[in-house]
């Protein structure tokens, strides 16, 4: 055990735990924040994706102890209203199905946009290229990136 | 013939009806008269006095749209003000009815009537309390977007003005319902409503439940199937930080802590020794001699027209083949998980469960309490794809918040959830098909063994009831056809895997078609659309209508311009229909592929064409094909659970990659118009899509791949 003070979302936080402790579960179940998902807690789905600094981490494969100074968002705080143009598409191009990789995705498509404004499918394919997604709304994530990212607009008919 | 999952949803264990609406509402249960100032005229719709618009979904949400198209079903008749109309999950209250089971693409095809009359009951007796307060004649007043209207003296009242005198007045029996032209929401392209809270977070799984004084479990399990606690010991693991107390429980042992994380390293520490059982000799090279000793005897005839056996000797030209399919597991994004309380006199359980009835009486078993002292709250579920209609995980719960004496939540881990599944079948296919002088089919001979859905989980149905799909609905005409299936059960545990036989059986029989073709010198459509049957006829239970599955073939080949396009060198392109008379559906589709010959499989692009009746929501029709192909392509080229020492040896998405954006195809989805009542999407999007891809790469390369998955093994990386 160990105390650590963690920004999260531009909140400071105390979290007494062990140092070896994911981050994925100090979020969850310590600061309440579960839009962060667990899906594999082996680093391989993408689900658990939060920002630390500007960088998307798996947050299940991030030790509590390695976060140091470093400022964390997670989706909670991504944009204080919803209204993140990733968000703000993902809703308008009906993306999720069960919802339940979406945060996910939305985290590591939005360190790529902040990295890359306007992406090639090719950039999207890289960046977004290991998280999971068993519903299959990879065509839809594509779209809505290079929506939020104002290159293209779907033309819904 | 085909007992199929229509029945299961039906009949399984206590539950017998499909689907029960409280539309009367005398039946309405009298502890919970309508709170002051709400209009609720059935337990799964009401109507607020601002005018807002809750339903309760009845079936489960597992990412196939059912809470926003179930609405959009009431407030389309309700006349509703769609921005007013929200959803809420309804749980096993007896004022909710009967959730029945959500699966076999069922819900759209079972509710969509039912939803609409309790929809259109409400709007009747809106409009009767308008017109009374008016003084005026009902036919006068018209519903629209949120408000009755009298238009002959321009007065209008929103719904929240009538919903105190609309309580008063008694449900009609037979509301009319709205012509298909005058809809405004159904059949439109509406966002679902979870959209908001998805991207934001704020969307609630079960595994972001925490109650008061809530401990979370994980349970050690025997790796082997079958196999028991010997002996354990815990106490290493109860020196771990957080961890409270460790506990045998029926699946195992159960390590309790403070938190996830420290509820899972309790378990690393944890010492377990098992009475592994007569499983742990089973391994997938010992299943395969099974299954090929199974085949050497008949099996049951499931379908038989004229006589093969006796028709193919005088055949001009025989082909034979064998081809195979492995178990699959299901692998939703969110691991298995719930969360029980547990208390002497009652029991509430928040699970994602796609069958919360048929997990009531496992639930009862374990708390020795009345079903109307156990609530399960039914919560959005991260996938599901058959696995959550298991009441295993739900038992868990249960089982951990008795013996904790605490309200508990049952987190599995991803190794847990790949191996503690119930698996698709595996089978094994041996067919042989003749064609007369003239290149005709003359003769056709499938026998296929495995094991059996409805003997593994001791269902009182027929053992073949669930494994037929797609082998005894065979589409096309032959004089002299037979189909056999020989049951050869083995420890490794069944269930219902999107689109259950159809996930396999149609691969097997739609490629067997495509080398017919090949055999006949004939181009693989007009092999297809050429042996049709002329007319509608009865296949089991249901009418297979040679028209429509004609149209979606037309239509994918059409819209891929099968005829005309050259593909670039080493390209090749399939195609495979499927009809799935269960749910109604029609769907063809091509497979354009880049392959080599025992190489990598790129599968580039796939036209889809659907026939799935009136469309209730055109993009999510959509999604759902989409989804469809990703989930099957995933199986057609990795899909694999491999036995060794009677257990899995998955363990992570490595061990069994799953189809990743790099690797989605791009897809195409033509609709079909049609007024025929509604058909399922959430599987008939799967079953063309392996045979597509198997007769694309036969195309590109001269290689007929007649087993899954289709990669070879060091090929297999997402
Ligand atoms: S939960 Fe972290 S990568 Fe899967
Ligand atoms: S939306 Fe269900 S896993 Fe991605």
């Amino acid at each position: 055990m160990a105390a650590f003070t963690l920004t999260v979302n531009g909140q400071s936080h105390r979290v007494e735990a062990s140092p070896e402790m994911p981050l994925l579960w100090v979020l969850r179940d310590r600061l309440g924040l579960t839009g962060t998902k667990f899906g594999c807690g082996q680093g391989l789905c993408g689900a658990c994706t939060v920002h630390l600094g500007d960088a998307p981490v798996r947050s299940c494969k991030t030790r509590l102890g390695d976060v140091g100074s470093r400022h964390i968002t997670t989706i909670e705080g991504l944009d204080p209203h919803g209204a993140h143009p990733l968000q703000k598409a993902w809703v308008e191009l009906d993306v999720a199905q069960c919802g339940y990789c979406q945060t996910g995705q939305i985290m590591t498509a939005a360190a790529l946009l902040a990295k890359n404004p306007h992406p090639s499918d090719a950039d999207i394919d890289h960046a977004l290229g290991r998280n999971a997604c068993r519903c299959g709304t990879y065509l839809r994530i594509r779209e809505a990136v290079h929506a939020a990212a104002g290159q293209r607009r779907e033309v819904i008919p | 013939m085909s007992t199929t999952r229509r029945d299961f949803i039906k009949t399984v264990g206590s539950l017998s009806l499909a689907f029960y609406l409280p539309l009367d509402a005398k039946h309405a249960p009298a502890a919970a008269p309508p709170a002051v100032g709400s209009f609720e005229p059935n337990g799964m719709l009401r109507i607020d006095g601002d005018g807002s618009v809750t339903v309760w979904a009845t079936r489960a949400e597992i990412g196939q749209g059912v809470r926003t198209s179930m609405a959009m079903a009431i407030a389309e008749e309700l006349e509703a003000d769609w921005s007013k109309v929200k959803v809420l999950q309804a749980s096993t209250d007896p004022k909710f009815g009967d959730l029945g089971v959500t699966g076999g693409s069922q819900t759209t095809r079972s509710t969509t009537q039912a939803l609409r009359k309790v929809g259109a009951q409400a709007r009747e007796m809106l409009l009767q309390a308008a017109a009374d307060s008016w003084g005026v004649p009902k036919a006068e007043c018209l519903a629209r977007s949120g408000r009755i209207q009298h238009p002959p003296s321009h007065r209008d009242l929103g719904f929240g003005d009538l919903v105190a005198k609309a309580a008063a007045l008694t449900p009609p029996a037979d509301p009319p319902l709205k012509a298909t032209k005058d809809f405004r929401i159904l059949g439109k392209n509406i966002p679902r409503l979870d959209g908001p809270d998805i991207v934001t977070g704020r969307a609630q799984f079960a595994t972001d439940i925490h109650l008061p004084g809530m401990l979370v479990a994980s349970i050690e399990r025997c790796p082997v199937f079958g196999g028991k606690v010997k002996s354990f010991d815990a106490s290493t693991a109860l020196k771990v930080p957080g961890v409270k107390q460790v506990l045998q429980v029926p699946s195992g042992v159960a390590v309790f802590a403070e938190d996830t994380w420290s509820a899972f390293q309790g378990r690393q520490a944890l010492k377990v020794q098992w009475e592994e059982g007569p499983a742990a000799q089973v391994d997938s090279a010992s299943i395969r001699r099974q299954f090929e000793a199974r085949l050497k005897s008949a099996g049951k005839v499931v379908r038989k027209e004229g006589d093969p056996a006796q028709a193919l000797p005088a055949a001009a030209k025989r082909i034979k083949a064998t081809y195979d399919a492995p178990f699959l597991a299901h692998a939703t994004m969110e691991p298995m998980v719930a969360v029980a309380d547990v208390k002497a006199d009652r029991c509430k359980v928040w699970a994602p469960t796609q069958a919360p009835g048929m997990a009531l009486p496992s639930v009862q078993a374990i708390t020795g309490l009345k079903a109307e002292q156990i609530e399960i709250q039914v919560t959005l579920a991260g996938g599901g794809f058959g696995r959550r209609a298991m009441s295993d995980f739900i038992a868990d719960a249960v089982a951990c918040s008795k013996a904790a004496g605490a309200p508990v939540k049952v987190q599995w881990t991803r190794p847990d959830d790949f191996q503690h599944d119930g698996y698709r079948p595996a089978t094994l296919h041996e067919l042989e098909a003749g064609l007369d002088g003239q290149s005709r089919p003359l003769a056709w001979l499938h026998r296929f063994v495995g094991g059996s859905i409805a003997a593994s989980n001791h269902f009182p149905w027929p053992p073949e009831a669930a494994e037929l799909s797609g082998a005894s609905d065979l589409a096309y005409d032959i004089p002299n056809l037979q189909v056999e299936w020989g049951q050869s059960d083995t420890p490794v545990p069944l269930w219902f895997w999107r689109a259950v036989p159809a996930s396999f059986n149609p691969f097997v029989t739609e490629c067997f078609w495509d080398e017919l073709a090949h055999a006949a010198g004939k181009d693989p459509l007009d092999f297809r659309l050429d042996h049709l049957p002329k007319a509608p006829r009865q296949l089991g239970r249901d009418t297979f209508d040679p028209a429509r599955y004609r149209a979606v073939l037309e239509l994918a080949a059409a819209k891929s311009e099968w005829r005309t396009r050259k593909l670039p060198k080493g390209w090749g392109r399939g195609i495979a229909a499927h009809a799935y008379l269960d749910c109604g559906t029609y769907v063809a589709q091509v497979a354009e592929v880049e392959a080599e010959a025992d190489g990598p499989i790129h599968v580039r692009h796939v036209v889809c064409a659907v026939d799935c009746g009136m469309v209730l929501n055109p993009r999510n029709v959509k999604a759902q094909m989409e989804s469809g192909i990703a989930f099957g392509l995933s199986a057609a080229l990795y899909g694999e659970i491999a036995i060794k020492a009677g257990r899995v040896t998955a363990t992570s998405f490595l061990d069994q990659p799953m189809l990743l954006m790099p690797n989605m195809p791009k897809i195409e989805v033509h609709i079909v118009p049609s007024d025929l009542p509604p058909g399922g999407v959430g599987e008939p999007g799967l079953p063309p899509l392996a045979p597509a891809v198997g007769n694309a790469v036969f195309a590109a390369t001269g290689k007929r791949l007649r087993s899954l998955p289709l990669l070879p093994k060091p090929l297999r990386r997402a």
